[in-house]
């Protein structure tokens, strides 16, 4: 090495994207650097003019403007610029100027299409801004096993099969030779052919369900039937069950959801296995899986609340295992799913059956499985139309306090907007619900469009979700055909804006002002989710997690290509930053929010969210004029 | 401004020396270096090439001490080009002191294995030719210089320099108001490199390499031109 080029190579060795080059990769840059000063207020590089080396800020500040003027960045020591240009038409598109005294190493276009050649990591760095946003979250999900692998890599021999026809006795005789604890039932061919296969000797079969070791102890032995009774009669006829390429994480979701401890993995339609809770488990520490069937093991509101910690502490350990934004997300929204499921069963226990069917419904966060470890409680009840509010509505207002405070105590703080089933207005039937959202949609106005924007993530939770079903195809249906409505959805997603990005330890805004930190919520994931929200109205999408918007978008052409892919790696870096932050509160034994604060950014986090950042900022603007105001006439 | 900076030592009409010399100059070495003579006294600094000088020496004194590294980096008002630069270690004639081995990141092997000044000559010479020499406290470089060549070639090597230290002196230390400042019992302001760097948002470099040093007296200068001059100044009013 170099010795006397120590000093620059050194310097360029702390920042992105020459922190990860190769030592032989950076002297080489280190020694053809040419070095230039410029005084506050000079020039750097003029609009237009020709430019065919890459910039790095050694010391001082510049500021990057638009060809119209505007500010379009401001950067510092280590930050580098001039790279489009180097990649396009070698002219320069952003003119920058001295904002301090300033030292710049400048590269050669030579070594810097060799750098770029060379490391891939440093053309992901330099090159546009897609495959960038694209190649940080690559980078994350690269940390993560749950996600690449598929479950058959748990599975370790076939699954026990008997015919309907075999009795318990034999089945659980069965059971115990082969040490299994499940046993799957085999049945003529019929109603489903999902499950229908052929076995070795060609003969078809159709799986009809799955018999556990505690089916054996609920359904045999403790309602006193016969060791004769053939397994057919005994099993369940519902067949849930995962395909054996699907990831690891999908059947531990699969099993959360449902609340099951075995799942039966076929290839195709014909069953290869049957993974056990324990095998995730012991595959991935992951305990969020223990916490919800803790959850439906309490036995009342008390047990409930003590199992808050877990719930924080299962967030931190996920993250720490390298989980993404929507494993994050759906695991802590099945969580507070569990909890919200087992407080309603409980507030059954105490009240009685109900009076008439309802549906517990989740709104927000929840709703679209992206629940955060900070949040509060948004939900509403659903009712039958008998409902008659003079005889049935004292029980569902007590049963909706025994949720809402029993949420409360678990650490999800009632709705500062009064959104809970506990308000009157948010607990009606279904005839209501519908008229609501029908004012809604056909008439907005500001309040009714801040309640579209909470409302319209809907999902049943408990109870007789066809209701809520109905009222998802009711938006669905009507928000597509009410272009006055997406327009006022569209502007009122325009509230919230992105910072521009990060100059030193501030966070910088697109007036150039500075502030100390970012609320990312306010500022980035809730205004990202918002747009996506308006996007999925009017192409009719019936999903509610903000990824599932974007797949049912793109099957429209209402984004250009490559956009939605942006905004997907936009929201995923986002949260993941949101994320990370939170933990690190709570490391520090702080209270998690949703701000972040530069000093703990690191640079390359910092290029990913100032990119995230940008890619918001333009979809926004898209937004506008995406979705116009309907002139007078034709309203 | 004229009026503010005190009046200039008197400098030596540097390109009629250079010719003088060239004429005269025994060594062939040193007959074509002075014949590559030096731009003209108008020439404007924003188009004058140039080369940053540093040495490191085992003390001060020409007489006793002896050169142990030699860094030079060709550049101009714009840039400095740091594939040009270049890097001697030299063995000196004269015993090493153990104090300033660890002073000069340079060790006894290193020396061992370097060359001698006179090896090195031909190199130094060819680098320098043509271009106008910068660096920070003038009399170390050119007394040092000067007297290696005289001891291996009985005739000595003295050429036009722009001393970026005297150039800070001028405003920090002999202008009306750095007078006034003192007079009024301020401390005067440091001119050595690095403190001098600091005041024109220059980063901190680790001092005492030749070739670092180098690159600190050049973008010093850069500095300098940029906040106290034009890059239309002639030359002929910077060097000594």
């Amino acid at each position: 090495m170099d010795v006397e080029l120590l000093e620059i190579r050194q310097h360029m060795g702390r920042f992105p994207p020459f922190e990860t080059l190769s030592d032989a990769l950076l002297d080489e840059v280190a020694s053809r650097v040419e070095v230039s000063y410029f005084k506050a207020g000079e020039e750097i590089l003029a609009l237009d003019q020709e430019l065919h080396e890459l910039c790095y800020i050694r010391s001082g500040a510049v500021e990057v403007f638009r060809r119209g003027g505007e500010l379009h960045n401001r950067l510092g020591e280590g930050d580098i610029f001039g790279q489009l240009s180097l990649l396009r038409h070698h002219r320069v598109r952003y003119p920058a100027r001295a904002m301090e005294d300033t030292l710049i190493y400048f590269i050669p276009e030579d070594m810097f299409q060799r750098l770029c050649e060379d490391d891939d990591e440093f053309a992901d760095f330099v090159e546009l801004q897609r495959p960038r946003l694209e190649s940080a979250v690559e980078q994350q999900r690269k940390n993560n096993d749950m996600i690449i692998t598929r479950v058959r890599k748990l599975l370790t021999r076939y699954p026990v099969m008997v015919e309907a026809s075999t009795t318990v006795q034999e089945a659980a005789r069965q059971i115990g030779d082969f040490q299994a604890s499940a046993v799957l039932v085999l049945d003529e061919p019929g109603d489903n052919p999902r499950y229908t296969f052929r076995d070795s000797e060609d003969r078809a079969w159709q799986v009809r369900g799955i018999l556990t070791d505690s089916d054996f102890r609920t359904r045999v032995v403790a309602e006193g039937r016969s060791p004769d009774t053939p397994v057919g009669d005994v099993v369940v006829n519902k067949m849930i069950a995962v395909q054996s390429d699907e990831s690891v994480h999908e059947a531990m979701l699969c099993m959360l959801r449902n609340n099951i401890h075995h799942l039966p993995v076929m290839h195709r339609r014909r069953p290869v296995g049957i993974v056990h809770l324990s095998d995730i488990i012991r595959y991935e520490t992951q305990s969020s899986l223990y916490l919800v069937s803790n959850i439906f093991h309490q036995p009342n509101a008390e047990g409930l609340a003590r199992l808050a910690p877990d719930v924080s502490a299962a967030f931190v350990r996920m993250v720490e295992e390298g989980a993404d934004s929507r494993m994050v997300g759906s695991a802590l929204s099945t969580i507070g799913r569990s909890f919200t499921r087992r407080l309603l069963e409980l507030a059954e226990e105490t009240l009685g059956p109900p009076p008439v069917p309802y549906c517990f419904m989740a709104l927000g966060s929840m709703a679209r499985n992206e629940q955060s470890i900070v949040t509060d409680q948004d939900n509403a009840l659903v009712l039958s139309d008998d409902f008659d509010p003079e005889q049935h509505d004292a029980y569902f207002l007590e049963m909706a306090r025994i949720v809402s405070d029993g949420l409360d105590a678990c650490g999800y703080p009632y709705c500062k907007g009064d959104i809970m089933a506990t308000n009157e207005q948010w607990r009606q039937p279904l005839a209501t619900w519908k008229r609501y959202f029908s004012e809604w949609i056909e008439e907005p106005n500001p309040e009714r469009l801040l309640h579209s924007s909470i409302f319209f993530d809907l999902d049943s939770v408990h109870g007789d979700n066809v209701m809520v079903e109905q009222l998802q195809d009711l938006v669905a249906e009507k928000a597509a055909q009410s272009p006055l409505f997406l327009a006022a959805m569209a502007r009122n997603a325009l509230n919230r804006t992105p910072p521009l990005g990060f100059f030193r330890t501030f966070v910088m805004e697109k007036d150039g002002k500075h502030n100390n930190s970012i609320n990312l919520k306010r500022r980035g994931t809730a205004p990202l989710v918002d747009l996506i929200r308006v996007h999925a109205l009017a192409c009719g999408s019936r999903s509610q997690n903000s990824f599932d918007r974007l797949d049912d978008i793109d099957r429209t052409s209402l984004l250009a290509p490559g956009v939605s892919d942006r905004l997907r790696y936009s929201l995923e870096l986002m949260s993941m930053s949101r994320i990370r932050h939170q933990v690190i509160d709570l490391e520090h034994e702080q209270p998690p929010d949703n701000n972040i604060e530069p000093e703990n950014v690191s640079s390359q986090e910092r290029h990913n969210l100032k990119e995230a950042f940008q890619a918001l900022s333009h979809a926004q603007k898209f937004l506008k004029f995406r979705y116009p105001m309907p002139s007078s006439r034709s309203r | 401004m004229t009026m503010l900076v005190p009046r200039r030592p008197q400098v030596p009409d540097w390109p009629a020396y250079l010719a003088d010399r060239a004429e005269k100059a025994r060594d062939p070495r040193l007959a074509r270096f002075f014949a590559a003579g030096t731009a003209s006294p108008d020439t404007p600094i924003g188009e004058a090439p140039m080369v940053a000088l540093d040495m490191e020496t085992t003390g001060l004194d020409a007489r006793r001490h002896a050169i142990v590294s030699i860094g030079v980096v060709p550049f101009t008002l714009g840039r400095i080009a740091l594939s040009e630069r270049r890097y001697w270690i030299v063995r000196p004639q004269r015993t090493l002191h153990a104090e300033s081995v660890t002073f000069h990141h340079i060790t006894h092997s290193d020396i061992e294995r370097a060359p001698e000044f006179g090896e090195i000559l031909d190199d130094l010479l060819e680098t320098l030719a043509g271009r106008l020499v910068v660096v920070h406290y003038r009399h170390i470089e050119r007394l040092f210089l000067d007297d290696s060549v005289k001891a291996r070639l009985g005739e000595g090597l003295i050429f036009p320099v722009i001393d970026t230290m005297a150039v800070e002196a001028r405003f920090h230390r002999q202008s009306w108001l750095a007078r006034f400042k003192r007079w009024v019992g301020r401390p005067p302001a440091s001119i050595r490199l690095y403190d001098s760097r600091g005041r024109y948002g220059l980063p901190l470099y680790q001092g005492h390499h030749a070739l670092t040093d180098a690159l600190a007296t050049a973008e010093l200068l850069q500095a300098q031109v940029a906040h106290h001059y034009q890059p239309e100044m002639p030359i002929g009013q910077l060097w000594t």
